[in-house]
């Protein structure tokens, strides 16, 4: 039904899109009451790539992922993981949720935290073994939080508490990760880990999608960028896609021309 | 004879009893610690009040076939289903209109509770002799429970204990990170729907012991103890479930020693001391450690000024301060340093400036942060570092006098 009204929007199929694309989304529109967030969205993210969502606030980038997951009901739309369906291929993502998002009181431990990653591994049941113990040390060693392991979480400051959360998500073993504002509000050393994990990630062959605010950075860290403002606006290869031109657009004008020039950007 | 009550020496029923009301207590504390952590604890106080329209209901239908209105389980089916509607009514008001859940709460509650009183009026008049007992819901009585009641009691105690322990692990992550477990593929709605089933058993199961009106006591009391306790998930379960079993099982000895005494608010209340005694005593999260905790941290603050302004010879004005100097060794009651005092102050100054240092320095970044003006550089830096570091500043910093 989406890929109907995909194109009676006059959104015309674009070229064949492979069928084990990591994440395609196809005719997604989320609204919450009667105002449409995301309007009629596809988004095809690149085997092995990084991808940047782009936005200004309140364009829908942390939507679209919530719906892709299935977080937030979409109106209409679908998105396929690898070709199947998301409940057949939920596994292969690991998510990585904005931090304001729980409440850091919480009676839990760091590596309590990074443990719920086993969560599919330890089922219902199962009792936690050293092994998976060892599993999530492994996991906070990689974003350098291993002295913290058993720390009560509200005693972290912000960065720590969102390596936690990376931590948590390297612990399923993904295929995708999907970031909603994994930079937001960290020091700058936390920037600096978080992003030589992801991009150890994409050397492994994974694939990294995450929603990003500081534009300035785009053109260091990602590969790929995907522009959106409630629709699709561009999606390409930062050479391709993340230009002045497709900038403004997405922005409206809400962009200063000194800061896009600051930008480095290619020419539209 | 509290005692022989307490160590289940009082007879078979009224060891049953005890039993019976220990799981449940132990059931109430462990599924209420999932509440609180969902932030849900007062649908629970929803749920309960609306079982009482069941429990009539339930009584006139078991007149109007013949049987004995006062059966246990059927006035159990009776309360599950009336509050089950109860809670449906809670989700789809704050659902589907725009009433926030704490007034949902309200309106259902009160008008459950209502239409409940109107029928157990009408019951009383239909029959007065046979009604007896049913107001015994309302504050619960354990007094001439009957064997098979506790029997009730003790079984579905146990068999909603051993359902949260299935279910405690999405439990929590739901609780902890909703959006998280959805992305896992944890069905939230479904999943918040399984918690106050077990809600609403417990309190179904408590209705005869504790009584509708403080079941909520047992549920909310325990875990807000015990988080008083542990800042782990786990630990905080089945601290809950010790509190809970606990109250619920002096609560039922007291009152088998003395039968006019209602059940429930006594479990209520043994409940309540535990809650004070962990506000006060707990290590880490009590008040007092709170207190002592501030005390130690205004002495040492209060000292380390000190000490800074003996080094550089300024007077001191505090004092606190004062008195805290003397009291170690280090100054007269004057204000003056002692020997020893001199030798500290050097060094605190020292300290000081090796810390300016460290801050400086990108190299010690992750030795900066632990930066609060008060710890020692030792519990920071190894003997070489410091070593490298007073290199840097050059010769022994003298005290100015």
């Amino acid at each position: 039904m989406s890929l109907e009204l995909a194109a009676n929007m006059g959104a015309a199929p674009k070229a064949e899109i492979p069928s084990d694309s990591p994440l395609a989304i196809r005719g997604m529109t989320v609204s919450y009451g009667q105002k449409p967030v995301v309007f009629s969205v596809d988004m095809t993210v690149a085997e092995g790539s990084m991808t940047a969502i782009i936005g200004p606030n309140g364009a829908g980038k942390s939507t679209l992922l919530k719906a892709a997951l299935g977080i937030v009901q979409p109106l209409a739309g679908q998105a396929l993981v690898y070709g199947k369906s998301l409940k057949a291929a939920r596994h292969r993502i690991a998510y990585v949720p904005q931090r304001a998002s729980v409440d850091w009181d919480f009676p839990t431990r760091v590596i309590d935290v990074v443990l719920m990653g086993l969560y599919r591994e330890l089922g219902l049941l199962r009792r936690i073994r050293p092994h998976h113990i060892e599993k999530a040390r492994a996991c906070l060693e990689r974003v350098g939080m291993t002295d913290f392991a058993d720390r009560q979480i509200g005693q972290l400051s912000g960065g720590q508490q969102q390596r936690v959360f990376l931590a948590r998500a390297l612990a399923q073993e993904a295929d995708l990760y999907l970031l909603d504002e994994p930079f937001a509000g960290v020091d700058a050393a936390t920037e600096k880990a978080i992003i030589d994990v992801l991009k150890s990630l994409r050397s492994e062959g994974k694939t990294v999608v995450a929603v990003h605010h500081d534009l300035t950075t785009v053109r260091s860290y990602f590969d790929r960028v995907f522009l959106i403002n409630t629709r699709k606006m561009a999606e390409g290869t930062v050479d391709d896609a993340f230009t002045s031109d497709n900038l403004n657009q997405t922005y409206g004008g809400r962009l200063a021309t000194g800061q896009i020039d600051q930008l480095e950007l290619t020419a539209g | 004879m509290l005692w022989n009550a307490l160590t289940l020496q009082l007879g078979y029923n009224a060891t049953l009893v005890t039993i019976g009301a220990t799981l449940l207590g132990i059931a109430a504390g462990v599924t209420g610690t999932f509440l609180y952590l969902r932030k849900r604890a007062l649908v629970s106080d929803a749920i309960s009040h609306a079982t009482l329209p069941g429990v009539g209901i339930a009584f006139m239908l078991m007149v109007l076939l013949g049987g004995d209105g006062r059966a246990l389980p059927g006035l159990l089916i009776g309360a599950a289903v009336s509050s089950w509607i109860g809670l449906l009514c809670v989700s789809w008001l704050t659902g589907r209109t725009r009433l926030s859940e704490d007034a949902a709460i309200g309106a259902v509650l009160s008008v459950f509770f209502g239409f409940g009183i109107v029928l157990l009026t009408v019951i009383q008049t239909m029959g007065a002799g046979r009604a007896a007992g049913l107001e015994s819901f309302l504050l619960g009585a354990t007094a001439g429970m009957l064997f098979n009641d506790a029997l009730v009691i003790a079984l579905g105690g146990a068999l909603t204990l051993v359902a949260v322990l299935i279910l405690r692990r999405p439990m929590a992550l739901l609780a902890f990170d909703p959006e998280y477990a959805a992305a896992r593929g944890i069905n939230v709605g479904r999943m918040d729907l399984a918690i106050m089933a077990l809600a609403l058993a417990v309190t179904v199961i408590g209705l005869k012991i504790v009584g509708l009106i403080l079941i909520v006591a047992m549920l909310i009391i325990p875990p807000v103890t015990a988080r008083f306790w542990t800042d782990r998930t786990d630990h905080m379960v089945m601290i809950s479930g010790l509190c809970g079993g606990l109250a619920a099982w002096a609560g039922a000895a007291i009152s088998a020693v003395a039968p006019a005494m209602p059940t429930g608010p006594i479990i209520v209340l043994v409940s309540f001391g535990l809650f004070v005694a962990s506000l006060f005593l707990a290590p880490n999260r009590g008040v007092l450690a709170a207190y002592l905790r501030h005390v130690r941290f205004q002495r040492r603050v209060h000292m380390r000024q000190g000490l800074l302004a003996l080094a550089q010879g300024q007077p001191i004005y505090e004092a606190y301060t004062v008195r805290l100097l003397n009291r170690a060794g280090l100054a007269q009651a004057d204000g003056v340093p002692t020997e020893a005092g001199r030798a500290r102050a050097a060094k605190a100054l020292r300290d000081e400036k090796r810390w300016e240092l460290v801050r400086a320095d990108q190299a010690f970044e992750s030795a900066a942060a632990l930066y609060d003006g008060l710890r020692d550089i030792e519990t920071v830096l190894t003997g070489d570092q410091i070593a490298e570091i007073d290199q840097r500043i050059g010769g022994p910093q003298g005290v100015a006098s």
